[in-house]
């Protein structure tokens, strides 16, 4: 394979960055630990959602819908399997979902898939509810582990790099470059003989098993699960605010809108936990109207303003479709 | 005979929040994923003039059409224009009002929590047996099916046999032709938009005479209003008539067969089965 170096050296300082960060459990805990936690939780599950709704410009509004299957594919089996063969349930669960759902819809115009992504939280919650009241008794699902506020943080690092990861192959293999040709025309990519809409299903699938894994390793530390906490619409709602904050069009887009939003979020929910939904609500329409492509977006057209002379008509549509 | 009957009287109030969203995304092309807000808005707001100043819902629809008509226009001009005024096509319109509106929804469905809290409310209103064919339903059911047909008709009638209702339709169809026939589209978008908000909250204040409401349902009405109207087709008024009736029934059938906590299930089910058959809708044309 041969890889530019510039992208070498940022795949080097992206895991330099995450050995610095594994050592953090080890100089603190309580708040900033599970601070840490939710951040680590938002970086992967944004990124996952922008490796689909980036280069497709599909937005998917169930991020929750895959992330409380991962939650009760553990829920579920913690009692007869081991902690590591859950997270394998959770893939194969949210890959599954995905699939069924972009088989419905990914092969029709992307309005559909939208509509259908919209009620999808609810609906999964409502027939876990149905199941559990008519067949498992109660509503709620005990899981007690020995896993740590610290595992959890490194479980969910490690689950950043791999997306990372997944996400750099990706953009580099066939599968990207038919992305890329989708994203920039529909109509391009169908007449070079791209299958769109196998490309958008696979890569859904990838990106709802990634969310499902997330919401896997979270199970422990709700310990009681219901299906309003695992299948909350809130989740969806910050996934698309914090990944549209930084921005869809680079890998580490969504990273840049994850740090900040957590913490200011924090301080929201702990100030005003009465008003947080509200406050989120003109936040969410403030990035939508101010900064349509996010904060690296942004960054990106200032910095090429600044310098258009040096930018060729070659390597500007080659940025332009990453 | 009872649960057809009792679905096809929920179908009417269905008809009228499709009928909304249709002329919002058919017309104003809007995508309004917070339609479902202004209907809960409505039943709150009906709720609050008759337990409150016992104002009899169907006079409140007189307070309350026209609210949400200004109300809407004001959401479109301010919130709806810069996007259609920035976007470069029609994908980069559907993708940001999607966006816009779903931050929208939030933020509404934030408000009336704040407002009216997180539980379920109703109130007492024509609540006597009213007996079709044998079988008893409720008064409220059906004066709620006869407004919302009322109001269906007075629809048709001015989209149909109206010059404006005609150049309502003309923009659905084509925005640039319409132009060269002067209409001025902006201000007939931007009707269309404010028109649909009202049909939308006049459905929200007859839902409210016979349905348990909180603030939090609205995500479940905008996803019934959706699939109706991919089921009817786009901006097809008979379509979105017949594909109500159609989910009412089978809601009905659903709830009263199975289970009342299945009701969205069978709503996915009709939806899913619309996108393997017929995307295009029950009338629509296969594209070439």
């Amino acid at each position: 394979m041969n890889i530019p170096r510039n992208e070498l050296l940022a795949l080097g300082a992206g895991l330099a960055c995450a050995a610095v960060l594994a050592f953090l459990p080890l100089v603190t805990e309580g708040f900033w630990l599970s601070l840490s936690v939710n951040i680590m939780l938002y970086a992967a599950i944004c990124t996952a959602w922008a490796l689909f709704s980036g280069p497709t410009h599909l937005v998917s509004l169930a991020s929750a819908a895959f992330f409380g299957v991962g939650t009760y594919s553990v829920a579920i089996f913690i009692d007869v399997l081991p902690f590591p063969a859950l997270i394998l349930i959770a893939v194969a669960a949210g890959a599954l979902l995905a699939m069924l759902v972009g088989l419905a819809t990914l092969r029709l115009s992307g309005v559909y898939f939208v509509i259908f992504t919209l009620g999808l939280t609810e609906l999964m919650g409502q027939i876990v509810t149905w199941v559990q009241t008519n067949f498992g008794g109660a509503i709620g699902l005990y899981v007690f582990t020995d896993l740590t506020e610290a595992h959890l943080y490194w479980l969910l690092l490690a689950l950043t790099v791999i997306v990372f990861v997944t996400g750099w192959l990706i953009n580099r293999s066939r599968l990207g470059l038919a992305l890329r040709i989708i994203g920039n025309d529909e109509a391009v990519a169908r007449h070079v003989g791209v299958d769109t809409a196998r490309t958008r299903i696979i890569l859904f699938a990838v990106s709802g098993a990634f969310i499902a894994v997330a919401g896997a390793i979270m199970a422990p530390r709700y310990s009681y699960i219901t299906p309003d906490a695992a299948f909350s619409p809130m989740t969806s709602f910050f996934v698309v605010i914090m990944a549209l904050l930084g921005g869809t069009r680079r890998l580490w887009g969504p990273l840049v809108g994850v740090v900040p939003f957590t913490l200011v979020m924090d301080f929201i929910s702990g100030h005003f936990p009465n008003q947080t939904a509200v406050i989120v609500g003109i936040a969410f329409l403030a990035i939508v109207y101010v900064l349509p492509d996010g904060v690296t977006g942004q960054l990106e057209s200032l910095f090429r303003r600044r310098r258009p002379a040096e930018q060729s008509l070659l390597t500007s549509t080659v940025e332009e479709g990453r | 005979m009872l649960i057809l009957l009792t679905g096809l009287l929920l179908g009417g109030t269905y008809t009228l929040i499709a009928l909304g969203l249709t002329l919002q995304y058919g017309v104003a092309r809007i995508m309004n994923l917070a339609n479902g807000e202004t209907l809960v808005a409505a039943c709150f707001f009906t709720f609050w003039l008759y337990t409150g100043y016992g104002i009899n819902p169907l006079v409140g629809l007189l307070v309350i059409g026209p609210g949400a008509f200004v109300i809407n226009w004001l959401i479109y001009a301010w919130l709806m224009q810069p996007l259609v005024k920035r976007a470069k096509n029609r994908g980069m319109l559907e993708v940001d009002s999607i966006l816009a509106t779903f931050g929208l929804l939030f933020l509404f469905q934030g408000l009336m929590l704040q407002a009216f809290g997180g539980s379920y409310f109703n109130y007492e209103f024509l609540a006597q047996p009213f007996s079709i064919m044998g079988d008893s339903f409720g008064l409220n059911r059906v004066v709620a099916f006869v407004a919302a047909a009322v109001i269906a008709a007075a629809l048709y009638v001015f989209l149909y046999h109206t010059d404006r209702g005609t150049a309502v339709r003309a923009v659905a169809v084509d925005p640039r032709a319409a132009r060269l026939v002067a209409i001025d589209v902006r201000r007939t978008a931007a009707f269309a938009f404010a028109l649909g908000g009202t049909i939308t909250a006049c459905a929200g204040t007859l839902l409210s005479t016979f349905y348990t409401f909180n603030t939090s349902m609205g995500v479940l009405f905008t996803m019934k209003a959706l699939i109706i109207v991919i089921m009817g087709g786009v901006g097809d008024i008979r379509g979105a008539v017949l594909a109500a009736l159609v989910l009412g029934l089978t809601e009905t059938l659903v709830a009263s067969l199975l289970d009342p906590g299945l009701t969205l299930a069978a709503n996915y089910a009709l939806f899913i089965l619309v996108l393997l058959l017929r995307p295009q809708g029950i009338f629509g044309k296969r594209p070439a």
